[in-house]
């Protein structure tokens, strides 16, 4: 379906369509032009016909007077008659245009100017009332005889009327061809650009090693694709650089901080109980994990954006999964008289990872905790709208001002007045990271009317699993740096 | 018990056996893959810390190879990769249990004494008995003497934990991954106050508290 509409929506089809139409309209400007000259070249063909006659009658007349004339007209009337073919139509009548000699029973109506070309209908059947249009020269003659001479021109608009049928038949048919060619184009078209764009989707969502196939006839297309192959290989080389940094510096920091921490705890476990380095001690071992933490935290966002995850992923139970949540800070929430209310609607099942998904949901619960005041009320939701897991964690705290909203999904973004509270400022970095590999999104919100803040996760529901990372199925190599620090 | 810890880093490895052995346990050392493996296959131990990158060898290819040869000695990978996928890996090459370096000593030793007690203690009890602290499975009830306790279902699967574990330290991550079933890192304390609950309901009216907390380390549940 949604194939189907970006097919009409498709550069190549308007485009199609829109060359459809300017073909049109030249074609219909050199069909009227055609129908135009024809039409009157054929008409001028009638009129010289009517001429020549006149013509032979006006020189008998000369010769032989109007009885000359008149016999003339008969003969050629009964000559016509007889043979049952010829257009011919002939009238000579009185001053008062009755009829004296002719094939026309009566002289037409309306028709009294002298000299005048005429059309008029010609009656060929009384019964059927079938009629034929015809082309005449009126005259009147000394004596104020009046004088027709023309032609039946049936056939002539017969055959216009066929020229035009032919002509909007044809018209017909070529935009009818126009569009299924722009529809056959554009859909070659939108195929070779899907493509693209579902390996394009597929390496956003993390998945590095997939490549944009060519189709070997060195197109456009294939120019495209190239190019975009072509960067995306680099991309990746810097993907796996920034890996090999970040575990790099992983190691090389975090193995050193370790064994500082180890000594710490050495020195704590020889010193004497109460004296006073053993308090010293303590402290510096505290300062030593809030710095461990802190770096696991960043390599574990690192890690989750570089979609080095996607390999746990599988189907969870997500009203099962905040029901969790909620009963784990149940207790914290108590201890600081507040309320966790939820809303969840059962049977919301999605893929993804369960651990993180739970980290996620914890680390808005947890924020709402701390930043909610005593006897405050933190309201949970799920609800499952069209195709998308909607959650949403509503509390009455002091919230975030609209313009700091975004902020605070950066690494270590703290607002002002969080500063003195404890937290490492990678809380919601954390969440939006796990977010976003889940190809959804997190809003914050004002509360309505009161104060407080609005946390919306929206995750899109999906029956199969996300395709495997390229990266994360094969066994992290170990680097040189790594093994220097560790071995 | 016996130990053996197979172990490149010299420091990590003094560090750990310097701990077991002010713990009370025996030591043996390995450097490489290959003489770990031989070791773990020729000599008899309770339990195997084996670390995940080892020249020679790796640390899961040598497990799974003892696994190979029906040797089940409980072995807790130690790594320097801490995501649940590696965690998972580990686990599946036939690690009972993983623990990402840098790690506190406490949980070390926490867990291995866990393991050993999982290996050795493998019988299906139907009631749990520390102290005078009875726990009946089928029953769901709690008793402490003659006082019933009740326990929500989380409580009741945190005591359980517990009581499978006493007289033996617990550290948080171990009651996360045991009693929640959740990989992740709470912010907050929330744990202690879950233990801090479950001490009200156990420990209150009575005169000699059963669950104590041990510092920088967790908790342990005593007989008394």
């Amino acid at each position: 379906m949604r194939h189907k509409t970006r097919l009409f929506y498709s550069y190549t089809f308007r485009l199609a369509l829109l060359y459809a139409l300017i073909f049109s309209v030249s074609t219909l400007f050199l069909f009227y032009f055609f129908y135009l000259f024809t039409a009157s070249y054929m008409t001028q063909q009638v009129d010289d016909t009517i001429q020549a006659e006149i013509q032979s009658l006006a020189e008998r007349y000369d010769d032989a007077g109007l009885e000359g004339m008149a016999a003339l007209i008969a003969a050629r009337v009964r000559r016509q008659q007889a043979q049952t073919t010829g257009d011919s139509i002939y009238l000579l009548t009185t001053y008062t245009l009755q009829p004296l000699v002719g094939n026309l029973d009566q002289w037409p109506k309306n028709t009294t100017a002298d000299n005048d070309w005429i059309e008029f209908r010609l009656v060929i059947n009384q019964e059927t009332n079938e009629t034929h249009l015809a082309r005449a020269k009126i005259f009147r003659l000394p004596g104020r005889y009046g004088l027709l001479v023309g032609r039946d021109i049936n056939q002539l608009t017969e055959a216009k009327r066929r020229i035009v049928q032919a002509l909007t038949w044809g018209l017909a048919i070529m935009l009818l061809l126009a569009f299924a060619g722009g529809l056959v184009l554009s859909r070659r078209t939108v195929r070779k650009i899907e493509r693209i764009n579902q390996t394009t989707r597929s390496i956003m969502s993390g998945d590095l090693s997939r490549r944009v196939p060519l189709s070997h006839h060195n197109d456009d297309f294939d120019q495209v694709a190239e190019n975009l192959n072509q960067m995306l290989d680099r991309i990746q080389r810097l993907m796996e650089d920034i890996r090999r940094v970040s575990d790099g510096i992983a190691h090389d920091l975090r193995t050193p901080l370790a064994r500082l921490r180890q000594h710490l705890e050495e020195a704590r476990r020889q010193a004497e109980p109460d004296a006073e380095s053993a308090r010293y001690l303590e402290g510096s071992i505290k300062e030593a994990d809030s710095l461990l933490n802190t770096f696991n935290a960043l390599l574990r966002i690192a890690r989750i954006e570089a979609g080095q995850i996607k390999f746990g992923f599988r189907e969870i139970d997500f009203h099962a999964l905040i029901a969790d949540v909620v009963e784990f800070y149940e207790p914290l929430a108590e201890e600081k008289q507040q309320r966790l209310t939820t809303d969840l609607q059962a049977g919301v099942r999605s893929w993804g990872d369960r651990d993180l998904m739970f980290q996620a949901v914890a680390n808005v619960i947890e924020n709402a905790i701390k930043y909610s005041p005593q006897h405050g009320e933190i309201r949970i939701s799920l609800r499952r709208l069209d195709d998308q897991v909607v959650i949403t964690i509503a509390d009455n705290g002091p919230g975030i001002p609209p313009a700091q909203r975004e902020n605070v999904f950066r690494r270590f973004y703290r607002l002002d007045q969080s500063r003195s509270t404890s937290g490492n400022g990678l809380g919601l970095s954390m969440v939006s990271a796990i977010i976003a590999i889940h190809n959804g999104s997190i809003e914050l919100q004002g509360n309505g009317v009161g104060p407080g803040l609005r946390a919306i996760m929206k995750l899109p529901l999906t029956a199969q699993p996300a395709p495997e990372m390229g990266i994360s199925t094969s066994t992290p190599t170990p680097t040189p740096t790594t093994a220097i620090a560790v071995n | 018990m016996r130990v053996l810890i197979i172990e490149d880093d010299e420091a990590t490895s003094a560090y750990i056996q310097k701990g077991l052995i002010e713990a009370g346990h025996t030591i043996d050392v390995a450097t490489d893959g290959k003489d770990g493996l031989a070791l773990a296959t020729h000599e008899e131990y309770q339990a195997l810390i084996v670390d995940r990158m080892l020249p020679h060898l790796d640390g899961l290819s040598l497990i799974s190879a003892l696994r190979e040869t029906n040797n089940t000695t409980p072995a807790l990978i130690l790594s320097a990769l801490g995501e649940v996928n590696d965690r998972v890996q580990g686990l599946r090459a036939g690690g009972d249990d993983y623990l990402t370096k840098p790690f506190a000593f406490s949980e070390l030793l926490a867990r291995l004494e866990a393991l050993v007690r999982r290996a050795t203690a493998e019988t299906q009890e139907t009631t749990l008995t520390v102290g005078e602290l009875t726990m009946d499975l089928l029953g769901r009830e709690v008793k402490r003497g003659e006082t019933p306790i009740n326990l929500q279902p989380r409580e009741f699967r945190l005591l359980e934990y517990l009581m499978r574990h006493s007289n033996q330290v617990v550290t948080r991550t171990m009651l996360l991954e045991n009693v929640w079933d959740y990989n992740f890192d709470p912010q907050t304390n929330v744990i202690d106050v879950h233990i801090s609950r479950l001490r009200r309901k156990i420990d209150k009216n009575f005169d000699t508290p059963m669950l104590n907390t041990v510092r920088r380390a967790g908790y342990i549940l005593r007989a008394t």
